[in-house]
C-alpha cells in the first residue's frame, strides 16, 4: 500500500497533481489516498521531500532463474510473408540479447514458410524455430498459443517478444497466462538493468501522456509486446550462419476450438496503417467524401496510407480501420500529415509519437497546432493540391 | 444465454494530460467514465439478450466508487450488476485482474458468454480478455467486429485483422473482446435510469470469491511498475507563414531529409 509520513509530508500538493487516478487529495496540510489508488508510484517520483512510499510485502526470494537464457522473438508470419515488426524484434532482440552474453532465436509459425527461417538468420537470429504446418496457415489463438508455449517451456528462454499487432496482441497474454508469468503491452523502449539482468520494459499509458517501465521479478520467461515501427531492423547480412530447427508439434496441440472460416483483406486496407511509414490523416474539415479523396490522393503521392479522426469515419467517408485515436488505431509513421483534423485529445493519444506531425488546419487555435512539427494555418483546399503537385514533381 | 460484460471505470483521457509547463499531469478534476469498449461490449450483449434471450450481468473490479458505473450500465440494459472491490485489489496488474474476474465468475455461477471492451483508455493492455478466457479454460476472439450468428451453441463472428478481417466460428462457453465498430450503445432511457437507481449491486470482497489472498492486488501481480515518468517533449515547433505557395514551398524544403 501507499504509505504517506505525515512527519515529512509538507502538504505540498505535487502529489495530488501527478496522480492520474484522482487518488491523492491535501487535507490540513498532509496527502491523503483513497481506495482508487492503483500504486502505480507517480505520487513517490514527484515528492520532492520523500514523504511517500509504497510498501510491498517482499514475496518469498525469487526462484533460482538460471535455467532460464536467451532471447527470443516471435516472427509474425501472414499470407506468405513476415510482418516487418519481425525484423525489428531481431534488432532490439540482437542488442538486448548481446548485453546478456545471450543467444537470439527467432520462433517461426505458420505454413508454406519458404525463405523465412533464412530471411530471420540474416536479419540477426541465431537460430530459428520452424513450425510449418497447414494447420497453422490461418491464425488461431489456440494453436498459435500452444506451439509458443510448449517451446518456450521446454527451452526456458529468459526474454520473450512479439509485436503488438492485431495478432500478437491477442494471442500472446494467453502465453503468458499459460506460463504464469508477466506481460508487458506494447513497449516502445526495451533495456536490460545493469545490476540484475532484469529487463526494463518501458510503455506509454494514458494514450502517451505518462510513460512507465515495468519490470517482471519474479517469474520467467519476462515477455513483452513491442509496438511497430519503434525499433531499428538489423542490417541485413545474406552470409549470416544460423541454425534452424524444424518443429513438429503434436496433432492435438496443433488442434483449435476456434474455425477460420474465412480470411479477407480488405482492398482500402491493402496498406496497413500501422505499419505504414508515411500516413495522411482527413477529417471532418475535409467536407464530404468527395473532399475526402484529396487524403487519398496525397497518400498516394507520398506512397504512404491513409487515415482518418474519427468525425470522417463516423460521416462513412472511410472505413473504420482507418481510424486513429483513442477508441481506433495507435500509429506512429516517420511522418503523419493531418488534413482538417482539429486535434481532440482522443486523435492524438493515437499519433502524437509520430516522428514529425504536420498540421493543416484553417483555425490557428485548433488544438493539432500543439502537436505538429510544422503547421500550416489555411484553407486545405488551396494547400493539399499545391502540397500535393510539390510532392510528386519532388518524387518523379 | 447468460452473458458477463467486464466493464472497468476509467479516468477520462481528456483530462489526463501532461501540462506542458509545469510537465506535471494536469487533471482538474478527472471524471470516471465507462471504459468507452467497454459501453460496445455491453450494447452487444444487451442486443444478443434481446434476440436470444437470457441475462447481462456487468462485473467489475474496482473501488467502491465503481457502483456509478455499473448502475449506468444497468440504465443501458444490464439486468444484475457485481462489485468485486477490496483494498486487497489495490496494484493489480493483469495476471491478478484475470485471476480475481475468474474467481468472480466462478463465484456468481459462470456463463454462456463473456464479453470485454478490446482494452482500456487507461492501461491500454488489451490483456485481460484473452488471460481471463485461458483462466476460465474457454476459446476467445479478440476486436471483434460482428457477430454475425449465434445459435446451437456455436458463435460466428468476425475479428478485425491488421489487414482485413477473418470471419471465424466457436463453440460456447466464450470470451470476446469488441470494437466499437461492433455498434453504436444506446443511451440510457428513462425507465432504465429509474430502475437503476432501484437496482441492487451485489458487492463481494475477496474472501467472498474465495481468491487466494497471495494472488490479489500488488501482491499477486506478476509485473512491477518501476518508474513512471513524463514523454521526453516534442522539439521545436513551427508555424510557417506567407502566402499559400510559400507556406507549401517551406514545408518542402523541412520534409527533404524526410521523403
Ligand atoms: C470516448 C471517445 C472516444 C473517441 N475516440 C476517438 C478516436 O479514436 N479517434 C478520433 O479521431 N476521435 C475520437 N473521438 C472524437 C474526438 O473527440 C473528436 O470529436 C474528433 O477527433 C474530431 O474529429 P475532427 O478533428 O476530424 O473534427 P472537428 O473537431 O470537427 O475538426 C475539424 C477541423 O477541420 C478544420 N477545417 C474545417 N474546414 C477546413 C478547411 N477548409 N481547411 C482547413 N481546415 C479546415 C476546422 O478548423 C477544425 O479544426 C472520441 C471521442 C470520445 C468521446
Ligand atoms: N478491473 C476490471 N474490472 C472489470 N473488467 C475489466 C477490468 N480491467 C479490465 N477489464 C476488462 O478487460 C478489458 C481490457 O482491459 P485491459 O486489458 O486492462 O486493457 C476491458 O475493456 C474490460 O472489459
Amino acid at each position: 500500500m501507499l504509505r504517506i509520513d505525515s512527519e515529512t509530508c509538507i502538504g505540498c500538493g505535487l502529489c495530488e497533481q501527478n496522480c492520474a487516478f484522482g487518488a491523492i487529495t491535501v487535507v490540513d496540510g498532509c496527502a491523503q489516498v483513497a481506495d482508487n489508488c492503483t500504486l502505480c508510484g507517480s505520487c513517490v517520483d514527484a515528492c520532492e521531500v520523500g514523504a511517500l512510499s509504497i510498501e510491498r510485502e517482499d514475496r518469498e526470494k525469487s526462484a533460482d532463474f538460471g535455467d532460464w537464457s536467451g532471447v527470443w522473438v516471435f516472427a509474425e508470419f501472414r499470407r506468405g510473408r513476415l510482418a516487418p515488426v519481425a525484423y525489428e524484434l531481431l534488432g532490439i532482440g540482437r542488442q538486448l540479447a548481446d548485453k546478456r552474453g545471450a543467444e537470439l532465436s527467432a520462433v517461426l509459425v505458420g505454413n508454406e514458410l519458404g525463405e523465412a527461417p533464412q530471411q530471420l538468420v540474416g536479419s540477426g537470429a541465431d537460430r530459428v524455430y520452424a513450425a510449418d504446418d497447414q494447420a497453422l496457415a490461418d491464425f488461431t489463438d489456440d494453436v498459435y498459443g500452444n506451439v509458443l508455449a510448449d517451446l518456450i517451456r521446454e527451452y526456458k528462454p529468459e526474454v520473450v517478444l512479439a509485436g503488438a499487432t492485431a495478432i500478437g496482441r491477442s494471442f500472446i497474454p494467453r502465453v503468458a497466462t499459460m506460463l504464469g508469468t508477466g506481460l508487458t503491452a506494447d513497449c516502445t523502449e526495451l533495456d536490460i538493468r545493469a545490476e540484475d539482468g532484469a529487463l526494463l520494459q518501458t510503455r506509454p499509458a494514458f494514450g502517451g501522456n505518462i510513460m512507465a517501465t515495468i519490470v517482471c521479478p519474479h517469474t520467467r520467461p519476462q515477455m513483452a509486446t513491442v509496438r511497430p515501427l519503434v525499433m531499428k531492423p538489423n542490417v541485413y547480412d545474406a552470409d549470416r550462419a544460423g541454425e534452424i530447427i524444424t518443429v513438429t508439434p503434436s496433432k492435438e496441440r496443433l488442434t483449435s476450438r476456434v474455425k477460420v472460416l474465412r480470411s479477407v483483406t480488405e482492398k482500402s486496407d491493402q496498406l496497413n496503417i500501422t505499419e505504414a511509414v508515411v500516413v495522411g490523416a482527413g477529417g471532418r474539415g475535409m467536407g464530404s467524401e468527395k473532399g475526402f479523396a484529396l487524403v487519398h490522393e496525397l497518400a498516394e503521392a507520398l506512397g504512404g496510407a491513409v487515415a482518418a479522426s474519427r468525425a470522417a469515419v463516423d460521416s462513412g467517408w472511410i472505413p473504420y480501420p482507418h481510424q486513429v485515436g483513442q477508441t481506433g488505431k495507435t500509429v506512429c509513421p516517420k511522418l503523419y500529415i493531418t488534413c482538417g483534423i482539429s486535434g481532440a485529445i482522443q486523435h492524438v493519444v493515437g499519433m502524437n509519437s509520430s516522428d514529425t506531425i504536420i498540421a493543416i488546419n484553417k483555425d490557428p487555435e485548433a488544438p493539432i497546432f500543439n502537436v505538429a512539427t510544422y503547421g500550416i494555418v489555411g484553407d486545405l483546399f488551396e494547400v493539399l493540391p499545391k502540397l500535393i503537385e510539390k510532392i510528386r514533381e519532388k518524387r518523379d | 444465454m447468460k452473458i458477463i460484460v467486464c466493464v472497468k471505470q476509467v479516468p477520462d483521457a481528456k483530462d489526463v494530460r501532461l501540462d506542458p509547463v509545469t510537465n506535471t499531469l494536469a487533471r482538474d478534476g478527472v471524471q470516471s467514465i465507462m471504459n468507452p469498449y467497454d459501453r460496445h461490449a455491453l450494447e452487444e450483449a444487451v442486443r444478443l439478450k434481446e434476440e436470444h434471450g437470457g441475462s447481462v450481468t456487468v462485473l467489475s473490479m474496482g473501488p467502491p466508487q465503481t457502483e456509478t458505473t455499473l448502475r449506468e450500465a444497468i440504465a443501458c440494459g444490464a439486468d444484475e450488476a457485481v462489485l468485486v472491490s477490496d483494498r486487497a485489489f489495490a496494484g493489480a496488474d493483469t495476471w491478478a485482474t484475470t485471476y480475481t474476474l475468474a474467481k468472480a465468475i466462478e463465484k456468481v455461477g459462470g456463463c454462456d458468454l463473456v464479453l470485454c471492451g478490446k482494452q482500456a483508455i487507461d492501461g491500454d493492455t488489451a490483456q485481460v480478455g484473452p488471460g481471463l478466457a485461458e483462466r476460465l479454460d474457454i476459446p476467445y476472439i479478440t476486436c471483434v467486429r460482428k457477430v454475425t450468428d449465434c445459435e446451437s451453441g456455436l458463435i460466428r463472428v468476425e475479428r478485425l485483422m491488421d489487414d482485413g478481417y477473418d470471419e471465424v466460428e466457436l463453440p460456447l462457453p466464450a470470451l470476446l473482446t469488441v470494437v466499437k465498430e461492433i455498434n453504436e450503445p444506446r443511451i440510457a432511457s428513462l425507465k432504465g435510469k429509474m430502475r437503476s437507481k432501484k437496482a441492487e449491486v451485489l458487492m463481494l470482497t475477496a474472501s467472498e470469491i474465495g481468491a487466494d489472498p497471495a494472488a490479489v492486488g500488488l501482491k499477486g501481480s506478476t509485473t512491477q511498475v518501476v518508474r513512471v515518468f513524463s514523454p521526453e517533449a516534442r522539439g521545436d515547433r513551427e508555424i510557417l507563414t506567407g502566402s499559400v505557395d510559400e507556406q507549401v514551398a517551406h514545408l518542402m524544403s523541412r520534409l527533404e531529409k524526410i521523403l
